[in-house]
């Protein structure tokens, strides 16, 4: 999966907690949860669904480091390319943290 | 013989429109079981049978506006004759049926009589997914032919793909085509709710204030050993596992309630009718704007963790539509958390006819005096409105100094309860 696809992905779990949001409109370097009015419920059904898609199991520590879109797929890149296996469930909180923001 | 009615889903209800039954004549009914699906203000809510028996007759049609109090169906209990009509007019109260929360307050004004909004049928019987995903998809169910006079979901995303064929561009994200004569119409549907919901909170909030003589009473409580006992809870633990602070609010207002009885239950024909089991109601904030507030049951009895799964659970269907009745009805106190995404405090306004509402506000790091000096540590604003009718600042003080002592006791939030 390439950048492209993760970020689709980021977006398709974002449209499915705030449906009524326009996504172009979101910008890509400004905090996530602020433009599209997610509290801490939907963010936890976003973090859901982008474990199931990509199996990248975000631990709370590392909630600031994908605040933005771009924060967040670079994030979910790095975190996929440490662990060959990325996709499968459930994946283990520590060992995945990318070195690189 | 007995009637069961439109029941009041709320203070400020008038009427509701019966969307599709979920029982038929001979079907035995139990307390608790689903009986019909009904369009209110607040969304369609699934209705509850509050007796055990056996449907007779069902008396109302799909896509009639029922007034609250008005007979919908007839039943029998068992060992009874069934029943094959309508008894007199104005018959006695529903025998065993629900204990009807007081009678609607009357408004000056009647709200207008709100057309069912697209989506729904009219004559066709459809499956609550299938109106469901039909709103979704911006499909009119009332266009379509049905099998046997029911509409499925397969017909529903059949009819939306055609749509979408159609009109050359996707129609998921419920941005119909434009240009096309149907176009507008999710959207008014969508302002009639809005609509109707905002007339629903005018009526409640309105009478609140008109009636109830509030108290508001506030406290800091230093919740940092608590957050970091959450976070190592949390820190091995899958994100559907977690649980959120949220959760333990709601976990130690349970609790507190249990310490100070005069904050939970309603005001009722002039005087305080303590409950003797804790609703706890959650405000809850819906995404295209307005709120509702139902309830979670005995949630004294539900572990920290059991409460996180209860308000996922909650959100996740207030948000799709399908929330029971007795849910929307019978909180005993509400809980409002406006703190997650912004603001430090709230002084709620209470739900009638309950005398109390907790607020939480945002979890903020502030200097702090601990042993004489001054630290940084996370606290949280937690507030009282209080029904001056139902209790005095003092016991209000009390019930609030229990929910703060409460939340530093995290061990005993979090455990598991038998």
């Amino acid at each position: 999966m390439n950048r492209d696809e993760i970020r689709n992905a980021v977006l398709q779990a974002l449209g499915d907690v705030a449906p009524e949001a326009d996504l172009n409109a979101l910008r890509p370097d400004r905090p996530l949860r602020d433009q599209l009015d997610i509290d801490s419920f939907d963010y936890l059904t976003f973090l859901t669904h982008l474990d199931e898609q990509l199996g990248v199991n975000v631990p709370e520590s590392d909630y600031d480091r994908i605040a933005t879109l771009d924060a967040c797929v670079d994030y979910l890149a790095d975190a996929r390319a440490e662990k060959p296996g990325g996709t499968q469930e459930g994946s283990a909180p520590d060992d995945t943290r990318p070195t690189a923001e | 013989m007995s009637e069961y009615r439109m029941p009041s889903l709320g203070a400020d209800m008038e009427a509701g429109i019966l969307a599709e039954w979920l029982v038929k004549p001979g079907d035995t009914v139990h307390r608790g079981q689903s009986v019909a699906m009904v369009e209110t203000d607040k969304g369609t809510i699934e209705v509850e049978f509050f007796d055990e028996g056996e449907v007779d007759v069902l008396l109302v049609e799909p896509g009639t506006r029922v007034p609250v109090g008005d007979p919908i169906a007839l039943f029998h209990h068992e060992g009874e004759e069934p029943s094959t009509e309508l008894p007199g007019a104005k018959a006695a109260p529903a025998q065993g049926g629900e204990p009807l929360p007081p009678p609607p307050y009357a408004e000056p004004t009647r709200t207008s009589t709100a057309p069912p909004p697209p989506g729904e049928t009219n004559g066709l019987r459809a499956s609550p997914a299938a109106r469901r995903r039909a709103r979704e998809l911006g499909v009119d169910i009332q266009q379509l032919r049905g099998t046997n006079g029911v509409v499925s979901l397969a017909e529903v995303e059949e009819a939306a793909r055609l749509q979408t064929e159609q009109a050359g561009k996707p129609t998921e994200g419920g941005q119909p085509a434009g240009g096309k004569p149907e176009a507008g119409k999710p959207q008014e549907g969508k302002d009639v709710k809005r609509l109707a919901m905002r007339r629903a909170i005018a009526a409640a909030m309105g009478r609140s204030k008109r009636e109830i003589p509030h108290y508001y009473l506030e406290t800091t409580c230093d919740l940092t050993d608590t957050l970091a006992y959450l976070e190592t809870f949390n820190r091995n633990r899958s994100v559907r596992e977690r649980v959120l602070p949220a959760a333990l609010f709601l976990r130690a207002t349970a609790l507190a309630v249990r310490e100070v009885p005069e904050t939970n239950g309603f005001w009722t024909d002039d005087a305080f009718r303590p409950a003797d089991h804790v609703h706890l109601g959650v405000a809850i904030a819906l995404r295209e704007g307005g709120l509702i507030a139902p309830a979670i049951h005995d949630a004294d009895r539900l572990s920290a963790g059991a409460l996180m799964a209860a308000l996922q659970d909650l959100i996740g269907r207030v948000r799709g539509g399908t929330v029971r009745s007795s849910e929307i009805s019978d909180a005993t106190i509400t809980v409002t958390n406006l703190g997650d995404q912004g603001v430090d405090k709230v002084y709620g306004v209470i739900y009638p006819p309950q005398v109390a509402l907790v607020g939480f506000g945002r979890v903020v790091e502030r200097p702090w005096v601990i042993d004489g000096n001054v630290v940084a540590r996370r606290v949280v604003d937690i507030s009282l409105s209080g029904d001056h009718r139902a209790s005095d600042g003092h016991r209000g003080g009390v019930f609030l100094n229990a929910v703060a002592r409460l939340l530093r006791e995290p061990q005993r939030l979090m455990e598991t309860i038998q």
